[in-house]
């Protein structure tokens, strides 16, 4: 093989598998990324039943209820509208009322948000970020929260549940 | 008076590091050595400053002055002695200081051991460390000074986060930290080389083993961060895609790929061009990680937009680096001499293999990490990019640089053999079919995947052992001869061999542990059982403590296994009152490989407790990968060819001095 033929093959490769990657990562866009939304844009737009989203807010005092066998039920409050979620596990040690919640799921046919994971963020105010930007952005939010970035050192601030 | 001498000492560290930044290149444009040597003693007394720097803050966290705003806001007074020390860094000033000593550790290191480097290489190489590490300084003095006072002090502190109260995460920032500024070593020398215009395979001799070094660090920190987050944060998951894993994630894949590239350039004098742009890229995916973390950006991009000032600062330096040097790779690149030939099928053509499937993995998660907050800039979308993406793009990426992996040290330099290697494959290529095997008739058509999986990985390990075995030619000579070529071995073989298998060894327990992992969860009484996988577990009972700054509910589990008991396990939940935050301490018990984890909801009214329940079979697999990875980069580093270093001038002084 002469020097171009070589050089020809390698770029030939790479292309190859730079193709293959970004067909990779345009399929799991398509497939696997989730949205965000709070109960009153949960609400604007119409989210079919089964569609997977991240629902974002406080969670409403008082709408804590304990069944049995560890199934939870609670309500997810923005200031404007509410929405139902059910839960069965063990919730994250920040979860409590009216602080901030994020639980991904989807809608049931009732139009009860079924969670399989619920977060909360370790941070001194524990308000997840899409929550604080969310209700900010609806004016429910005074607290200057994000004064201080970075709070936890390292790794993984995120602490959640999921079954 | 502590933090105003630490105070002063940085703002001398600054000064130095201006005058290494520049006496040094004006010394090697005039062909100066007493300017050129001007960058060591620089160097090794910024080295002494920002030393005394960091004692300082040190010291005012563990004497408890509160009338700093560092140890108010993140020290309490009963806090125990350990976490007073680590707690320094567990916070944005005090980390950021953390990561320019240890910026000037390395430049130290560089100076005190650089003796046989050409002066004016030497000369370029701390002047570029100089010119990243007066960056910072600037940074620390200007956004985030550790030593600002407070007019009036509290008499009692705001207490650490407890979460980050863990020996675990006391050693994790460290030691990532020695492998992001490690890669600033083999970045300052791409640019000193690319300043130099020259470039040999002596310069890859003298990178290799700071980016190996580095490379280690980074190996175990990523690791140490992982085991972690399994243990403290009270659900058994051991990685989660955060945007500030992947942070670590991405410089240490572009190590990796720098590691085999340079190898590449050492022997054959080839990729030259290459391995300095990951040189140039690895570090920049450092600086990247430090900006995600550092800025707040990750907390909020709003955040970072109200708050802008450390996010703009770390930004610019940033782009200053980053751009600065991409530009001079541009600019000067073209002037580096091609180097040797080679045949696709190669050792060098399967490094370039493994460099593109490195570079590529690297490319997708810094997609998926980085997508989400471009969007959000520009649509105001909040998307989330969470495991199921990285699953689909970084596996599928993942498996064909793995079963190509055993055959890389197989082929020869220049033309290789595929044939000739896979035939020596042959015994590792049937130990992973029979591992498929009787994985499938084990779990009797239960996962398909992960039996397949699992044969990659053996096929992995037996290629590396059988390399091993090969070049010492065990079962073919008498044990004897075998027993002396395997010494005579070059250490770096013996280091590539284990790395190699390190790796599948981490596939194997990532695989058991996310196919055949078995969970418990519920709500136990005293005198409950509960059996996972086999194992009972009898809730004794639960009992209150009162430790040096929370209070700790701690329940009793007596664990049996077919009637025999085996231990008592004590999960607790911790009370921190002065943050009046909570933490879960999940209780492990070892057994082989595999690990039963027992973690502590809330208590409900009727005083039963819910509990979280895993059995997680092989799951150490997945950290003592890392650590045997990180063994062999040790082996790899004691390498007698890399401690020699290039070749030496001969002088008439270091001829008398007694052999290394």
């Amino acid at each position: 093989m002469t020097r171009k033929q070589r050089r020809l093959t390698m770029i030939g490769g790479s292309l190859a598998v730079l193709a293959i990657a970004a067909a990779l990562v345009l399929n799991a866009m398509r497939d696997s990324i989730v949205f965000f939304s709070t109960p009153t844009m949960a609400a604007e737009k119409q989210i079919p039943p089964g569609k997977r989203f991240r629902l974002g807010g406080l969670v409403q005092p008082g709408s804590l209820v304990r069944g049995d066998n560890l199934a939870v039920n609670f309500s997810v409050a923005d200031g404007s509208a509410t929405l139902p979620v059910a839960y069965k596990g063990i919730l994250p040690d920040l979860f409590r009322e009216g602080q901030g919640v994020v639980a991904e799921g989807a809608l049931d046919a009732s139009g009860v948000f079924r969670a399989d994971t619920v977060l909360a963020k370790h941070d001194e105010t524990y308000m997840p970020k899409d929550v604080a930007d969310a209700l900010k952005k609806q004016g429910h939010w005074k607290d200057d929260y994000g004064a201080k970035p970075g709070a936890p050192a390292a790794s993984a601030p995120v602490q959640g549940a999921s079954k | 008076m502590i933090a105003e001498a630490g105070h002063y000492a940085l703002v001398l560290a600054l000064g130095l590091a201006l005058i290494q930044s520049t006496v040094p290149l004006l010394g090697a444009r005039w062909g100066d050595h007493a300017l050129m040597n001007v960058a060591r003693s620089t160097a090794l007394a910024q080295l002494l400053f920002v030393a005394a720097s960091f004692t300082a803050l040190v010291m005012l966290h563990v004497v408890s002055d509160f009338s700093v705003v560092n140890v108010f806001e993140n020290s309490h007074s009963m806090k125990p002695l350990l976490y007073k020390i680590t707690g320094v860094w567990g916070n944005h000033e005090g980390s950021m200081l953390l990561w320019v000593s240890i910026l000037a550790l390395f430049g130290g290191l560089v100076a005190a051991f650089g003796n046989n480097l050409p002066l004016s290489l030497r000369a370029h190489v701390l002047a570029v460390q100089g010119w990243i590490a007066a960056a910072f300084y600037l940074f620390i003095l200007v956004t985030s000074n550790p030593f600002l006072r407070i007019a009036s002090p509290p008499i009692e502190g705001r207490d650490l986060n407890p979460v980050l109260q863990d020996i675990g995460l006391a050693v994790h920032p460290p030691m990532l930290y020695l492998g992001y500024v490690g890669f600033s070593i083999s970045f300052s020398f791409a640019v000193a080389a690319l300043i130099e215009g020259r470039i040999d395979a002596a310069w890859a001799r003298w990178v290799r083993p700071w980016t190996l070094m580095a490379w280690i660090f980074l190996t175990l920190g990523i690791a140490m961060g992982s085991y972690w987050a399994y243990y403290e944060l009270g659900w058994g998951g051991w990685w989660f895609w955060d945007p500030v894993e992947n942070a670590s994630l991405m410089p240490w894949l572009a190590g990796t790929a720098l590691l085999h590239s340079a190898v590449v350039m050492e022997k054959r004098n080839a990729l030259k061009v290459w391995t300095i742009l990951l040189s140039i890229l690895t570090f920049s995916l450092s600086l990247l990680g430090t900006f995600l973390v550092r800025s707040g950006v990750l907390t909020s991009v709003h955040a970072f937009a109200t708050d802008p000032a450390r996010g703009v600062f770390i930004l610019l330096i940033l782009c200053l680096f980053i751009g600065g040097s991409l530009s001079l790779y541009a600019w000067r690149a073209s002037a580096l001499k091609q180097g040797g030939l080679f045949a696709p099928i190669s050792r060098e053509g399967a490094l370039v293999l493994n460099n593109l499937f490195l570079t590529t993995a690297c490319a997708t998660v810094f997609i998926g990490t980085l997508y989400p907050l471009a969007l959000e800039v520009v649509t105001g979308d909040k998307i989330s990019v969470g495991a199921p993406f990285f699953n689909l793009t970084f596996g599928p990426l993942f498996v064909p640089l793995m079963a190509a992996m055993p055959f890389a040290p197989l082929l020869a330099w220049k033309r290789g053999d595929l044939l000739g290697a896979a035939q020596r494959l042959t015994a590792a290529g049937i130990a992973a079919l029979i591992a498929i095997a009787l994985l499938w008739a084990w779990t009797r058509g239960g996962a398909t995947f992960a039996p397949l999986a699992i044969g990659l990985a053996v096929f992995v390990i037996a290629g590396a052992l059988s390399d091993l075995a090969d070049r010492t030619a065990l079962f073919r000579a008498p044990l004897v001869t075998a027993m002396a070529r395997a010494r005579g071995l070059p250490r770096a073989t013996w280091g590539t061999a284990f790395a190699h298998a390190g790796v599948g060894i981490a596939l194997i327990g990532i695989v058991c542990e996310t196919t055949w992992n078995s969970e418990y969860i519920g709500s136990m009484k005293p005198n409950d059982v509960a059996k996972v996988a086999g194992y009972q577990l009898k809730l004794d009972g639960v009992t209150q403590r009162q430790g040096p700054n929370f209070r700790e509910m701690i329940a009793q589990f007596t664990v049996s296994l077919d009637g025999e008991t085996l231990r008592v396990m004590t999960p607790s939940k911790r009370n921190f009152t002065t943050r009046g935050s909570s933490t879960t301490e999940a209780a492990l018990l070892t057994r082989g490989a595999s690990q039963l984890y027992v973690s502590l909801g809330e208590t409900n009214a009727e005083g039963a407790i819910a509990v979280r329940i895993y059995h997680k079979p092989l799951v150490l697999l997945i950290w003592w990968g890392p650590v045997l990875m990180a063994f062999g980069g040790l082996l790899s580093l004691s390498d007698r060819r890399l401690r020699v270093g290039a070749p030496k001038p001969a002088k008439a002084a270091r001829a008398l001095q007694p052999a290394e």
